[in-house]
């Protein structure tokens, strides 16, 4: 079941203006909040209150100048930055909804994206009995989950490169048998980090399209061109097994691409928006294309590609997931017991050390794959916005 | 044939007619009012944008700019593997007479559907009976088998006449076409406000085409995803967005005989004043999309899903300015934005008047809703949407959400006058 969890954002209740600090007073269960308004015009930032009580605070701003504008709420040494929206184009609004503890704040425009804001003026957030304590201080758990995504990305990608030079070998050398049971251990590491390495928008074509991916006339490489070749019962009358040069055109390409993948990915760090969005792609990679069979079109192993995908979102919630618990304890709960029942169903089609073909599941055994997939997808997809005020 | 729809439409039995002499003129007249206002409710629009009936015959075949009505029913029809010219004549000729009289708002056939020899089965299947047409058009098109079968049979001599463009549409990047929901010889699109309508006119076209030709695949659409006359105000999506705020309009006469209507010049004779229709089931995985962020989603379409105004600024009908950036240069309206992709100054100033509808067709076997969008799109030649459609199929960042699982493409021949009929200047 779905946990209706008491998490209500970027909701614009319509708050009369003037009558700042006057918020519904429904039951403590409800998520209620300040709305206030901006204006940003070319010469001003006209907040429509300076003061709101501690909770959740929307500000609705409204660009009414001529150039792209942000909006910043800044901490009371006028630096820190609290909440903010950007890209805010000429004539349009848009919402900034934080979650503010009581105590001195700042709010500020700057119109054309360059040099200090204009119209900085203070903001009081008064105390509030609604209000949670809002840890301000999460700059170093941010900053370890960074550090330690960046290395799990760089680890699994290392194993990448390794797994990829066995695999490669084999189906060089002829040796199908040994090629069919590297090619999905192998590639769990791929998909563990699969929206990282589908950032790189040029090698993913190169290494993991479909053929009904391919437009007419573009070359198919990387993993599935080779998946076909190794599995050809399905494939298409006349479908001819690759000859010995076009292996080692597709072998050599696979190495050579994931080895600059591998040093595409050494520099890199995220966000911890980057991260939550991470592990919200994740599933939707298996919401899209292992649930439904499309990924492994020829060797139907997409339950290692579910497996992988899973890996990875639960490595990225992990590492944001005692921040999720002082935000938000009970996305927290919810996540993490969705997150047992999806593993305790990919659990129940375990075959030696690896799954069940896709082809050997039900109807109902895909369908309550399905189903969990959803449950664990909708509270996941909270976690960028409980977590990036 | 079984059923002789009658070659003079005005020998139909007229639904208002019939409400008449039960004394319910008034009424009857009330039910187009009625129509109207949904129309009205609808669209959000402040005047009528569709009329009560639009006249089947003329220059061009109706359904096309004709301001979009709310509801549609589609079919893709093979021809009978016995048929020759001669049935396939026959059968265009009762088709244009049983449009004509149900756009008007009569029943088909000389006693229509509860007159006529007790001992014999009504001409009309009768569910429309009392129903007025709501802007009921019927819109015929010729797809490329009909001029020659995928095997190369030449079936009614008429491969010598068929447009070159008249191919399939090319294999684009993530199509996962299925065929029983793609290409056939012949199509029908019927537009409404009423559903009911709309079905009435497919239903009873397949039964005057039964043993000459079969249905092979048909779509239900509710709800408009195009406005196509500027009196009508831009409808939204199953993603919730406003669609086709750019589309070609009615009201613009020099850019739809540039870019919808097949000149005299561009080869095919026989089809000067028709167009070409490009018919794709685009499925939406809506599960997924609906947890996308609001961010995402306003970045994917390149619109704020509140107004449909430009993420550059200003209001819907606001020119994009796909140069404007923000943060770190980038653009406001990103490079994978649909809307940036499909814009015209991306495409070499192609454009398609489109004329899609949402569906959703029952769920799936994994729980999903089956819906997304039926797109129709009206062009002078395919190539305007080949080209914008691989633009799309390349990058757009949509297509993480789409899939599409049908396609076909037909020549819609021109209008046919009183007395003639739907694709006269390809058969006589």
């Amino acid at each position: 079941m779905l946990t209706r969890l008491p998490l209500i954002l970027l909701v614009t209740a319509i708050v009369p203006l003037g009558l700042s600090g006057c918020v519904a007073n429904t039951s403590a269960a409800d998520t209620t909040h300040e709305a206030l308004t901006v204006d940003s015009s070319s010469e001003s930032c006209t907040v429509s209150a300076s003061d709101a009580p501690a909770g959740n605070v929307s500000f609705t701003v409204t660009n009414s100048g001529n150039q792209v504008t942000e909006f910043y709420l800044l901490g009371d040494d006028q630096l820190r930055i609290v909440g903010e929206v950007e890209n805010i184009g000429p004539g349009l609004t848009r919402d900034l909804v934080v979650q503010l503890g009581a105590g001195d704040y700042f709010t500020s425009c700057k119109p054309g994206m360059v040099g200090a804001g204009i119209g900085t003026a203070p903001f009081t957030v008064t105390k509030s009995e609604a209000a949670r304590t809002v840890d301000t201080d999460l700059a170093a758990q941010v900053e370890s989950a960074n550090a330690n995504y960046a290395s799990y990305v760089k680890d699994q990608v290392a194993q990448l490169v390794t797994g990829t030079d066995a695999f490669a070998s084999a189906y060089l050398a002829g040796d199908d048998d040994a090629a069919r049971t590297l090619y999905a251990p192998t590639r769990a590491h791929w998909e563990r980090v699969e929206t990282i390495a589908e950032s790189f928008g040029d090698l993913d074509p190169k290494l993991d399209l479909r053929e009904a991916d391919l437009e007419e006339g573009q070359e198919w490489t990387g993993w599935h061109a080779i998946e076909k070749d190794l599995w050809p019962a399905e494939a298409e009358p006349g479908f001819a097994a690759y000859t010995p040069l076009k292996r080692q055109h597709l072998a050599e390409l696979l190495v050579a691409d994931t080895k600059t993948l591998h040093s595409n990915v050494q520099d890199l760090s995220f966000t911890l928006s980057e991260q939550t969005n991470g592990a919200i792609g994740l599933l939707d990679e298996v919401a899209t294309g292992k649930v439904t069979g499309e990924e492994e079109f020829w060797s139907h192993t997409d339950l290692w590609d579910f497996q992988a995908n899973v890996d990875g979102a639960k490595v990225l919630y992990a590492g944001v997931r005692e921040i999720v618990i002082e935000t938000d304890a009970d996305l927290a709960d919810t996540l993490d017991a969705e997150f047992d029942e999806l593993q305790a169903l990919l659990d129940t089609q375990r075959v030696d050390d690896g799954f069940a073909l896709y082809t050997e599941l039900t109807p109902a055994e895909i369908k309550a794959f399905s189903d969990q997939v959803n449950a664990l997808g909708e509270p996941l997809n909270k976690l960028t916005a409980t977590l990036v005020l | 044939m079984g059923v002789d729809a009658g070659a003079t439409p005005s020998r139909g039995m007229s639904r208002r007619g019939l409400l008449g002499l039960a004394g319910a003129t008034a009424a009857g007249i009330g039910l187009g009012v009625a129509g109207d206002r949904a129309a009205i409710a609808a669209t959000g629009g402040t005047e009528p944008s569709v009329a009560a009936t639009y006249p089947f015959y003329g220059e061009h075949q109706a359904g096309i700019v004709t301001p979009a009505q709310d509801r549609l029913h589609f079919a893709a029809f093979d021809l009978a593997a016995d048929a020759d010219t001669a049935d396939l004549t026959a059968l265009l000729k009762d088709w244009t007479a049983a449009a004509a009289a149900m756009s008007a708002g009569k029943d088909i056939g000389d006693f229509g559907a509860v007159s006529g020899p007790y001992d014999a089965p009504p001409e009309d299947t009768g569910e429309a009976l009392g129903l007025a047409p709501a802007g009921l058009t019927i819109t015929f098109g010729f797809g490329p088998t009909l001029f020659e079968t995928t095997d190369g049979v030449d079936r009614f001599g008429i491969a010598d006449r068929r447009p070159a463009e008249l191919v399939d549409l090319p294999h684009f990047p993530g199509d996962l076409l299925e065929d029983g929901r793609s290409g056939g010889d012949l199509c029908i699109q019927a537009c409404s406000n009423d559903p009911q309508v709309a079905v009435h006119a497919i239903r009873n076209l397949s039964r005057i085409a039964f043993g000459r030709a079969v249905l092979r695949w048909s779509q239900l659409g509710f709800g408009r995803t195009s406005s196509t006359s500027t009196s009508q105000a831009t409808p939204r999506n199953l993603f919730g967005f406003k669609d086709g705020t750019a589309n070609i309009k009615a009201e613009q006469p020099s850019t739809v005989d540039e870019q919808v209507w097949v000149s005299k010049e561009d080869g095919a004779a026989w089809l000067a004043g028709g167009s070409y229709l490009v018919a794709r089931r685009i499925r939406m995985t809506i599960e997924t999309w609906d947890r996308t962020i609001l961010s995402e989603q306003e970045s994917i379409f390149g619109r704020n899903k509140g107004e449909g105004a430009p993420l550059s600024g200003g209001t819907e009908f606001t020119e994009p300015d796909f140069h404007l950036a923000g943060r770190g240069d980038a653009p406001l309206i990103a490079d994978t934005a649909h809307m940036r992709l499909a814009h015209p100054s991306h495409n070499d100033g192609r454009m398609l008047l489109r004329r899609g509808y949402n569906f959703v067709d029952g769920n799936d076997a994994l729980g999903r809703l089956d819906a997304g969008l039926f797109f129709i799109s009206f062009q002078r030649s395919p190539e305007q949407f080949t080209r914008i459609q691989l633009n799309l199929a390349r990058h757009d960042a949509l297509n993480e959400y789409i899939r599409h699982v049908g396609s076909a493409l037909f020549a819609v021949p021109p209008g046919a006058s009183a007395g003639g009929f739907v694709g006269e200047t390809l058969l006589d």
